[in-house]
């Protein structure tokens, strides 16, 4: 217990002592949430009813998707991981940890807007925060496990932040973080169900703002659960003690951790046909 | 030191086409330091590596402490103690921080009188990266043997460290070795090697080309004894005229004669001073060193090749 205690608290202090990460994990996400949120309830009123889950889940995404892959391949190409073997510190421990600790940077930044949103934007509260609660952890979940995922195949540094902004600008872009969902074209919308933010995005309005829905809500809990659980496990399964990854057959089985998000495209398609 | 704590027997490991290690075979015993010798590529890293339960081999059997590295590497975890070549580390971990996080995880108390005894003790709270490379393979080396192992791997445990470091760390070295740790290192320092080691095995292309207390290693060779003289005024002896001497060579203001008879040769030579009533102003006798035998050993087998 001493040495998981140990383990955690060194990382943890990792994500504000390292400079990167502390942008990642606190300045970067909290500057965007006090930048757009000032732009964007200037253009439309009524962003305050989503912009806290919004932001919150911004956070998210550069804390996984940016922060955590990048630190995995460096630890991995400088030798750490063979340290860590030789001491017996086991994979599981060398992977969920930062996922824990990355989870907790995220939730401090969370509760700074949480608490400073209403005061600075007259931002609404969500009026289920159980549900939001579940919501965000889920979200988190999903995208550790996609951005632990990412830092375990990628086979260098520049390959890892490709593939963290593969998922990042897309999520930007078409996951219902910034503007609507239902404001894309038919065969955009079905292709944000790849998505983890929209699929958060989609949680929240179904569980908590009551807006629209591109999806079922449970459906949406369903596959960010099996995509993180599914995403942890091959990180788990491909992971590399060595210095250099060259295991190209372990990129092609990471495709599987899409699975639960085609299975939600293809069940939405049948459901509803692509238009 | 009749108890074997690591066997190697026919260790076979490649890389794709590249055989690192093949057919290696030794023992080593309870107490002892052995060294693997060698240049860069010779296999050294690989065989230590499989020891640590690192690298699987291809063919063999390795035993540390009776136990397969690989298999029982979470049995064997608190028995050895291991300082990488490369000696990976978190950049942003400080010197305290490393030290509480592996003792944790070995379950032991962390040991701060070795970071003091390796002068890392106003170093606790500066982080790895910033720390010198001298620095850096100190704690590497408090962090393998914190937890007092029974047997230590070191991977070339001097490189980039200044002299004084370098004593101070063959001094604790032979105190673990004192205190019945078994230790194994790689090394390329010849003299390290000669001043540590009480058996090495010399390692090229793979393969063991030699093995032996250092001793037994410098007089399976040529094992030429160097002889040098300096007399005023010089000494004039155009050809090999004493007995077991079979080269002659100028150095400076030295003649050095090679020879395989020393005791002879020594001899036969003060006489000769004596003879030409030549001022003697000083004598050297120097075994052949294990550089120069391994040098030998490495050329005869590119020769060889």
């Amino acid at each position: 217990m001493t040495a998981f205690i140990n383990h955690v608290n060194f990382e943890f202090r990792t994500g504000v002592r390292n400079k990167s990460l502390l942008l990642l994990n606190y300045l970067f996400p909290l500057g965007f949430y006090l930048l757009a949120s000032a732009m964007l309830t200037g253009l439309n009123p009524t962003f305050n009813r989503t912009l806290i889950p919004a932001m919150v889940f911004f956070t998210i995404l550069t804390s996984t998707m940016l922060g955590l892959p990048e630190p995995i391949v460096s630890a991995r190409e400088s030798g750490v991981y063979r340290s860590y073997k030789i001491h017996g510190i086991s994979k599981l421990s060398i992977l969920f940890i930062p996922v824990l600790t990355t989870i907790l940077h995220t939730t401090i930044v969370a509760l700074l807007i949480i608490v400073s949103a209403p005061l600075l934007f007259n931002a609404v509260l969500p009026v289920n925060g159980l549900g939001f609660a579940l919501a965000y952890l889920l979200m988190a979940f999903a995208c550790s496990g996609l951005g632990l995922l990412i830092g375990v195949i990628a086979p260098n540094s520049r390959a890892a932040m490709l593939l963290g902004q593969a998922v990042f600008l897309p999520s930007m872009l078409i996951g219902g973080l910034m503007f609507p969902s239902e404001m894309l074209p038919a065969a955009l919308g079905k292709i944000a169900l790849l998505l983890p933010s929209n699929h958060a995005v989609n949680l929240v309005n179904g569980w908590v703002v009551g807006g629209h829905l591109n999806f079922n809500a449970y459906g949406s809990a369903a596959v960010l659960f099996s995509g993180g659980a599914l995403a942890l496990g091959l990180a788990l399964y491909l992971f590399n003690w060595d210095n250099q990854n060259r295991i190209k057959r372990s990129r092609a089985v990471a495709l599987l951790a899409l699975l639960p998000y085609i299975a939600a495209i293809v069940t939405s398609l049948v459901a509803h046909g692509v238009g | 030191m009749n108890d074997p704590v690591v066997q190697v027997q026919h260790f076979h490991k490649a890389y794709g086409n590249f055989v690192a290690v093949e057919d290696a075979s030794f023992d080593v015993y309870r107490g002892e330091i052995f060294a693997l010798l060698g240049p860069n590529g010779a296999g050294k890293t690989t065989t230590l590596e499989s020891l640590e339960g690192l690298r699987q081999p291809d063919r063999g059997q390795l035993r540390v402490l009776g136990m397969d590295p690989v298999r029982d590497a979470h049995l064997l975890r608190n028995q050895i103690g291991v300082q990488l070549q490369a000696s990976g580390m978190p950049g942003s971990i400080t010197v305290r921080e490393a030290m509480n996080f592996f003792c944790a995880y070995h379950q032991v108390a962390p040991r701060f009188d070795l970071l003091k005894r390796l002068e890392l003790d106003e170093k606790l709270n500066t982080q790895y990266d910033t720390l010198s490379t001298g620095q850096k393979r100190r704690l590497a080396l408090a962090l393998a043997i914190a937890h007092r192992p029974a047997v230590v791997f070191l991977d070339e445990p001097t490189a980039g460290l200044d002299v004084i470091s370098r004593t101070e760390l063959h001094a604790l070295i032979e105190e673990l070795q004192q205190q019945g740790t078994t230790i194994i290192l790689s090394s390329h320092d010849m003299a390290e090697v000669e001043k540590l080691a009480h058996r090495v095995a010399i390692l090229l292309h793979g393969r063991i080309a030699a093995s032996g207390t250092p001793n037994e290693l410098t007089s399976t060779g040529a094992g030429y004894t160097k002889i040098s003289i300096h007399t005023e005024p010089p000494m004039q002896v155009d050809d090999f005229t004493f007995p077991g001497v079979c080269q002659h060579t100028l150095k400076d203001e030295y003649d050095v004669y090679y020879s395989t008879d020393p005791a002879a040769s020594v001899y036969a030579i003060l006489e000769y001073i004596k003879a030409q009533h030549d001022q003697l102003i000083d004598l050297r006798v120097e075994r052949p060193s294990l550089e120069e035998r391994f040098l030998e050993i490495t050329n005869h087998r590119e020769a060889v090749r």
